[in-house]
Order: structure tokens, then sequence, then C-alpha cells
């Protein structure tokens, strides 16, 4: 994404004191959220944003109530009036999406380009907005939490991110926060794009196992990418102690710094079958360290901590 | 191997998901391709694009490599009069038009060929840049392929649409999805003719199991559940496939050796002969599900 497109979302314009951390991983399922929570607990000053839309999991474990909704539509698709349509297949013949057949639309293929309503001849085809998803504000015990919910088999996911995003800023900017804790989704695509972009800094999750260090070099590729200094952790670090040792060799010969190691502890399932963030629920070995890489990572990102 | 596995169904496309990330939709993928591959046509499709994983455990000799191009528009200068119209029909705000400038942002732009269309002075043509790779080759008896996005680009739906177009519907396909309920799952699965759902049994898994369960009855697709590490949670998974009367085909409890086979890319079935068995019993369970 280049400079313009920044300036577009807006992000450019974030000022010194406000610091967005992001916490993101590649491969699903590292830890991202049980980490998010915990920060949450940790942070003093913080609004959370879970900008994982597809699967938001941070509101149950930050015990978050609803306060507000709001309808997101981001697209629209084609609907053909069948009372004015002559079946010339003008609209079929034009759609690069092939979600036109025998005169009907069909609304998953549909991207909403508008291209067969202009070309047809009748008049027959009018747009119509889609309900992408909704948009949260919810209040939990440690700040407020913005986030979504993507309607399942919708796209927009990127875009619905860079709504949370901008909610959490105006929260914060109107009530005195000093930073954004994100949730990030798994993956490397739009949605962990528009997650990083402008970001002060990310932490990405890792654990030694072969699938998270592939994901974890190209999720550093896109943080390079998009110019977001980069810090990583070892999740479950003990699991596989070879893999941590070519793991910890990987972020030295790319300038990574690891800043946490968490070792393997059975209380972090258990906190989360408990619904509440780690660093509550126990002070074993892995909300100890948590609790340590917390103060790290906001270290890093230029936090002044009381 | 249980003979007579499939029968009439030997050709069938087998999509494994998760709402959730990190629940093991690659390694039931992973046994259940090399369950197969003995006695069928196997085909296995990586079409998690974003962060392709299956390859570290069926380690495939790649012999085929192509790119995947998306195309953008772009602009004959000495013709353009800055009109504005490929900005005002471009739905996605991929072009903008100054006083003598026409900027586009290749990452909006979705290739409608609205802006080409109307361009009354015919400048606008295409420009193809490349957003991934499509990579196959053997695995044993198993026909891989996978996809992989570029980091840095954003759209990952075209290169799984690519990496589909290889499908061999004489084969039992295995596709491997992505994680999550958007647009790149939805390309993924549809087609399918059964959905496997891997889930945790924890207040996450539970509540992306919800959203993954209401995306495959929008596609109408015939789904059942594998429940991962079964035994580290709790049983409102248990309850709620119970009331939704969705099926569970397996549960597999946590196991430390399974963990750390997994780690260096070991396959639950190389490595632990009682695995072998439980994924012959899924792909029972499965032909039992296609059947009702």
């Amino acid at each position: 994404m280049n400079a313009q497109l920044k300036q577009l979302h807006g992000y450019e314009k974030e000022g010194a004191d406000l610091k967005t951390l992001t916490v993101v991983s590649g491969k699903g399922g590292t830890g991202k959220t049980s980490i998010v929570g915990s920060f949450a607990a940790l942070a003093k000053n913080a609004v959370l944003a879970d900008c994982d839309v597809d699967a938001a999991n941070l509101s149950l474990i930050v015990d978050g109530q609803v306060q507000t909704s709001r309808e997101f539509k981001a697209s629209q698709v084609a609907c053909i009036d069948v009372t004015k349509c002559i079946e010339c297949g003008a609209c079929e013949d034009i759609c690069h999406f092939d979600a036109i057949q025998d005169y009907k639309v069909d609304n998953i293929s549909c991207e909403g380009c508008r291209v067969c309503s202009f070309v047809c001849p009748q008049g027959a085809i009018t747009m119509e907005e889609v309900l992408s998803g909704y948009l949260f504000i919810s209040d939990t015990p440690y700040g407020p939490l913005v986030h979504a919910q993507l309607q399942p088999g919708e796209a927009n996911s990127g875009k619905l991110v860079t709504f949370v995003r901008q909610m959490a800023e105006q929260i914060a900017r109107e009530n005195g926060y000093q930073c954004i804790v994100v949730d990030g989704p798994p993956g490397i695509g739009c949605p962990v794009i528009a997650s990083l972009n402008g970001a002060t800094a990310a932490l990405v999750v890792t654990e030694p196992t072969l699938s998270a260090i592939h994901d974890l070099e190209r999720v550093l590729s896109v943080c390079d990418h998009f110019n977001v200094p980069a810090f990583a952790c070892i999740n479950r670090c003990d699991i596989h102690e070879g893999n941590t040792h070519h793991l910890v060799e990987f972020c030295q010969t790319r300038d990574i710094e690891i800043i946490g190691m968490i070792p393997y502890d059975p209380t972090v399932v258990r906190a989360i079958v408990d619904q509440t963030p780690v660093v509550r629920y126990a002070n074993g070995p892995a909300s100890r360290e948590i609790k340590a890489l917390w103060g790290r990572f906001a270290k890093k990102a230029g936090l002044l901590l009381r | 191997m249980n003979e007579e596995l499939l029968d009439s169904h030997e050709a069938m496309i087998i999509a494994v998901a998760s709402g959730k990330g990190g629940t093991g939709k690659t390694t039931i993928a992973v046994n259940l391709a090399l369950a197969l591959e003995h006695k069928y046509n196997v085909q296995f499709f990586d079409c998690d694009v974003e962060a392709p994983n299956a390859y570290l455990f069926l380690k495939p000799q790649f012999t085929h490599l192509e790119p995947v191009k998306a195309a953008c528009p772009s602009v004959n200068g000495t013709r353009c009069t800055f009109c504005g119209k490929c900005a005002e029909v471009c739905a996605f705000h991929a072009l903008a038009v100054t006083k003598d400038r026409v900027l586009i942002f290749p990452e909006l732009c979705h290739d409608c060929g609205g802006c080409a269309l109307f361009c009354p002075e015919n400048a606008i043509g295409k420009k193809e840049h490349k957003i991934g790779l499509i990579e196959s080759g053997n695995a044993g008896n198993i026909a891989f392929f996978q996809g992989s996005l570029t980091p840095g680009e954003a759209l990952s739906p075209p290169i799984i649409q690519a990496l589909k177009r290889k499908m061999n519907r004489d084969s039992i396909v295995i596709v491997d999805a992505p994680p999550g309920t958007s647009c790149p799952v939805v390309d993924a699965i549809k087609g399918s003719d059964v959905c496997l759902l891997v889930t945790e049994p924890t207040p996450f898994g539970l509540h992306d199991l919800t959203l993954a369960v209401e995306l495959v009855s929008k596609l109408e697709l015939p789904a059942g559940v594998i429940i991962n590490q079964a035994d580290i949670g709790d049983d409102k998974v248990e309850a709620y496939c119970k009331r939704e009367g969705l099926p569970i085909l397996m549960r597999l409890p946590y196991d430390q050796e399974l963990a750390i086979n997994y780690a260096q890319g070991i396959p639950a079935i190389d490595a632990l002969p009682e695995y072998r068995e439980r994924f012959s019993q899924l792909c029972q369970n499965i032909k039992t599900l296609t059947r009702e």
C-alpha cells in the first residue's frame, strides 16, 4: 500500500502522543487473544480494538458489555427489476465476476462494481446496499473495547478493520487515552494489512512449530513492507527446544528482538474457559512472563508507564 | 484401511475449515490425505494462501510453479483528457483524477473493467502485477497444490480461485481452507461435497464454530464437526452440536506426542500408528454423512 492510500485511510495524521500497539501472528491459534486480553488487564490507559472481524474473541475474555452497535454497509449488489428486463443479456456479457446467469444475480459472486447497471439499456438494474456486518462499542473492566462482526461469507473485512481502528482512535482522542491495543487477525492479507498499517509497533506471537516459524517469516515481511517496527514473542517456548533455538537464531538474522518467552502453562486454557485474562486468573509461569512482556512491549512502543 | 471405503463416492471434494485459527485444520487435512492416498487418487489443495503450511508435513517435490497476476488499469497519458469519467464509474475508488494526473490504487482495483469500458478517449488499458504463486508437485501418491500470497499484497481470493481451477473432479480432493468466515473462506470451500469444521472445546472455539456453521448453512454445504484437543476445555461445544443436530465426526484428545511431532512437521499417521485407525474411522464417518 502506498503513501497516498495511507493518507486516504487517515493513519498518517496519528499524533505523536497516541500509540497503537498491534498484536499479530501469521498462523492462527498461537495465543494472540490470550495475550491481548492480559495486556488489557495490565494497561492502565488503553482502548482495546479487536481487529479479527471474522472471529472476534477478545470480548469473551475481557467481559465486554455492548453499549452501542452500528451497522456496517460497505458494498452493494446488483438487483434486476424483472418487469423492466428484456433479457438482452448485456449485463451477463459485461460482468467480470460471472455473477449474472439467466438474468439473475448471484449475491455472493457480485462485487458491486455497478458496471451492469450502467450498461443495461432498460435501466432495469439498481444497486442495493448490503449489510456487511456490525461494529460494537463495549465497556469492559479494563477500558473501552471496539469490536466487530463481519456477516459470515461477506467481503470487506479490511474496510471493517479500518472502521474499528478509526472508532478506537476517536474514542482514545476524545477521552485522552494513551494507547490503542489491537488484537489482529491471522494471516497476512487485507485485514492484517489494515490492522498493521500506521501502527506504532507490532508484536508477532509465534511458537516453536515449523508452521508458526514459516508464518512468522511472512508476517514480518508485511511489517517491513509497511514500516511497522516488529518485536517477537515465543509462546509455549518449551514445547520444542530445537525449534525455539531455530527461532532465536532466525530472529537474530532478521534483527528482530525477542521480548517474551512464554512457557507452556495449562492455566492459559483454564483462564480461557473461565473467560478471564490469564494474568488475573493465576500467577503461574505464563502470567509472570506476560506481565514482563507487556512492560517491554509498552516501553518499546514509547509508552510512559506509571 | 477399510475396504471399499468411499465406493460410490470415489470422487468427492472434502473441505477442512474452522472459524478460529490454529484449531488443527492442517493436521486433519494432511492425515486424511495420507489415510486415503493408497486407495484413491488424492489431490490436496492448500488454500490457506496467507499462511500455507501443509507442505511442511506432506513434503511435496514441487515441479510446477506459476505466478498469479492481478490486473489494474493503466492510463495512456497522451490520450487522457482528465475528464474524470473513470473515477466516477469506479465503485472501489481505485482511481482518482486531478486536473493533470490520474492516480491509480492497484490494491483497491477489483478488475471489473468499468473504467476502460466507459473511457470516452479509449485511453485505459490493463496492467498486470504478480500477487502470488501456485506451486504443484507430488507428495507420494498425492497430487499436491498450494497457493501463496506475496507478503504486502492484500487480496487472496484470486489466488484461491486460480488454485481451484486445477481441481480434477475425478479424484478425492482435500481442501485445506484459511481460518475465518470471510470471502477467502467462501472461495475455498464453495463447491465442496462436505465441509469438516475443526474446533476446540473452549469459549473461543465455540464462538467461532457457530459462525462457521452459519457460513456453511448459507452455502448449503453438508458439514460435520471435529473436536481437536477434545479434553482440554469444557463440554459446551458438545452440547451445541447436539442442540443443532451437527454430527461430531471425530474427537482427538490432547496428545503431547502428537504436538511434538506436529512441531517438527511429522504427520500423526506417520509417527503414531494408532492415528491411522482413527483417520480411517473419520473416512467412514464422512461417508455416512454424505450418504444421508
